[in-house]
């Protein structure tokens, strides 16, 4: 063994990643590609459109609640925004199943980093290592399993909230303002475009946001709408100084009928 | 030619056990008290960075006294054991159960296969939930492992500091009753007494949801112990 002597000084001891840890300890438990080259498992469910808005308090990070295989609907309760730690979270588009083992693993590696190092990571190291992640997914990406997700954290060293979008071979990228991911997110984009403003109230950013959800499931057809008859309604949460939070069922399903409400007048033209 | 010498096993066992005991003595001491809303761990350590208490997961807590480079390892060994467990079948299956028996199995092999044993004692903590019973586990530098109730105390006075617990706990104590008796207990052999800064706090508090592993920051402490007096 050739190894540098300090790291066999310090005999692992340094190490605090979790994802390190797994692979030496128990590999068999880490995400892999499927053995062999084989055709994308088309009808697997995939999660469809998830977005984050930057606001005057942090972000706002939502997701619709449906998971759609082909042309079915695979779930109509899938949770698609994950809390990553106390300052941050991670929304998830792509293929279902690794996208919510991705998610799982980058929590674990979260908190495990926090209590071997008894302090959290920067927002900045969080996004570098969630990219690691999707790089480490390129061979499955490659057999069809995408996953891209969304990461959204609240920056305590800036004092702001601060969002990254991803691309299938790990890069990352910062964006300032807006950015939504999945099958959908197209449509919620060009509705945030018209919708964003610099410093938004909470009222008006959770609006924003719905608006942009309602725009990308009237378009596509993998992406739900609330649903009035069950009563599910997109997952909303916000990520500020005081921590990641889930917003009220009530409060969405306010402001959903308030935009329906709206929407149904317009086209009624009266 | 000089002859290999012979030393009994027993004299070996008595010697090895003698000078870890020493090295713990030499060092502060640890209490550890179920308080209403769970369990309060107050080490004496005057300094804010290096710890002696910590979280190992959702439930659990950990509390080492002796050698700082040896407990510091076996917690670090601990969140692994932990975060592996947990990953791999579901957080509710981590228990102190398992980690304390993991421990045992350290520090007893440790202790009979090392020339020098590990100068540590350490403690496991879960806070019970849903009406289940606190567990609290405490293992010794050669693996003997007790599950303790009620209280418990680690280092060079422990056993002053064990006698003065057994006259003055009881159940049911809030958290800043439950923290007079424990710093009131780490001075009974000392002639000083102790202030928020030399003091590490925390608390697995039942309340809190998920991660019920709480460090009590120094203000709060300075509150805590001022409303107690």
């Amino acid at each position: 063994m050739n190894e540098p002597r300090w790291q066999h000084l310090f005999n692992d001891y340094s190490n605090p990643s979790f994802m390190e840890l797994l692979r030496r300890e128990a590999p068999h438990l880490m995400p892999a590609a499927p053995p062999g080259s084989m055709d994308a498992p088309g009808e697997a469910p995939h999660g469809t459109t998830v977005l984050s808005v930057r606001y005057r308090d942090g972000v706002i990070m939502a997701g619709d609640r449906q998971a759609t295989a082909g042309f079915q609907v695979a779930s109509r309760r899938i949770e698609k925004i994950f809390k990553a730690d106390e300052l941050s979270g991670v929304g998830i588009a792509g293929v279902a199943g690794p996208a919510t083992e991705m998610a799982k693993l980058f929590q674990t590696e979260l908190e495990h980093y926090e209590k071997v190092e008894g302090e959290n990571l920067s927002l900045d190291g969080k996004a570098n290592r969630l990219s690691q992640m999707i790089r480490m997914n390129l061979p499955a990406a490659m057999q069809g399993l995408v996953v891209v997700p969304i990461f959204a954290g609240f920056d305590e060293k800036a004092g702001v909230g601060r969002l990254f979008k991803y691309d299938v071979t790990g890069g990352r990228y910062e964006e300032t303002h807006y950015d939504a991911q999945g099958s959908g997110a197209n449509y919620a984009r060009d509705a945030l475009k018209k919708l964003w403003k610099r410093d938004m109230a909470r009222e008006e950013a959770l609006r924003a946001t719905l608006e942009a959800l309602f725009d990308a499931a009237d378009e596509d057809v993998g992406t739900g709408g609330p649903d009035l008859v069950r009563g599910i309604f997109p997952t909303v949460k916000t990520i500020t100084r005081s921590g990641f939070q889930d917003v009220p069922d009530d409060e969405i399903r306010r402001v959903c009928e308030a935009i329906l409400a709206d929407r149904t007048r317009e086209a009624n033209g009266s | 030619m000089p002859l290999p010498y012979y030393v009994s096993p027993e004299q070996m066992m008595k010697d090895k056990a003698e000078y870890a005991r020493k090295g713990i003595a030499r060092g502060r001491s640890t209490v550890t008290l179920e308080y209403r809303d769970g369990i309060l761990l107050v080490a004496e350590n005057p300094s804010t960075l290096l710890h002696k208490i910590s979280e190992i997961y959702d439930r659990i807590a950990f509390a080492g006294v002796g050698k700082y480079n040896e407990f510091e390892n076996l917690r670090i060994a601990g969140i692994r054991h932990a975060d592996v467990k947990g990953y791999s079948y579901s957080r509710g299956d981590v228990t102190a159960k398992a980690l304390a028996n993991a421990y045992s199995q350290a520090l007893g092999n440790i202790f009979t296969q090392d020339i020098k044993p590990f100068e540590v004692e350490v403690l496991v903590a879960e806070v019970g939930e849903n009406g289940s019973r606190n567990e609290i586990y405490h293992i010794l530098y050669d693996g003997t492992i007790e599950d303790e109730r009620n209280y418990a105390a680690m280092g060079g006075q422990a056993d002053e500091i064990r006698r003065f617990l057994k006259d003055h706990y009881r159940e049911g104590l809030g958290l800043d009753e439950a923290l007079q008796v424990g710093v009131r207990a780490l001075t009974v052999t000392q002639n000083k007494t102790l202030s928020e800064k030399d003091l590490e706090v925390a608390v697995l508090d039942r309340t809190k949801v998920r991660r019920k592993f709480r460090r009590i920051p120094m203000e709060a402490l300075a509150q805590l112990l001022g409303t107690a007096r």
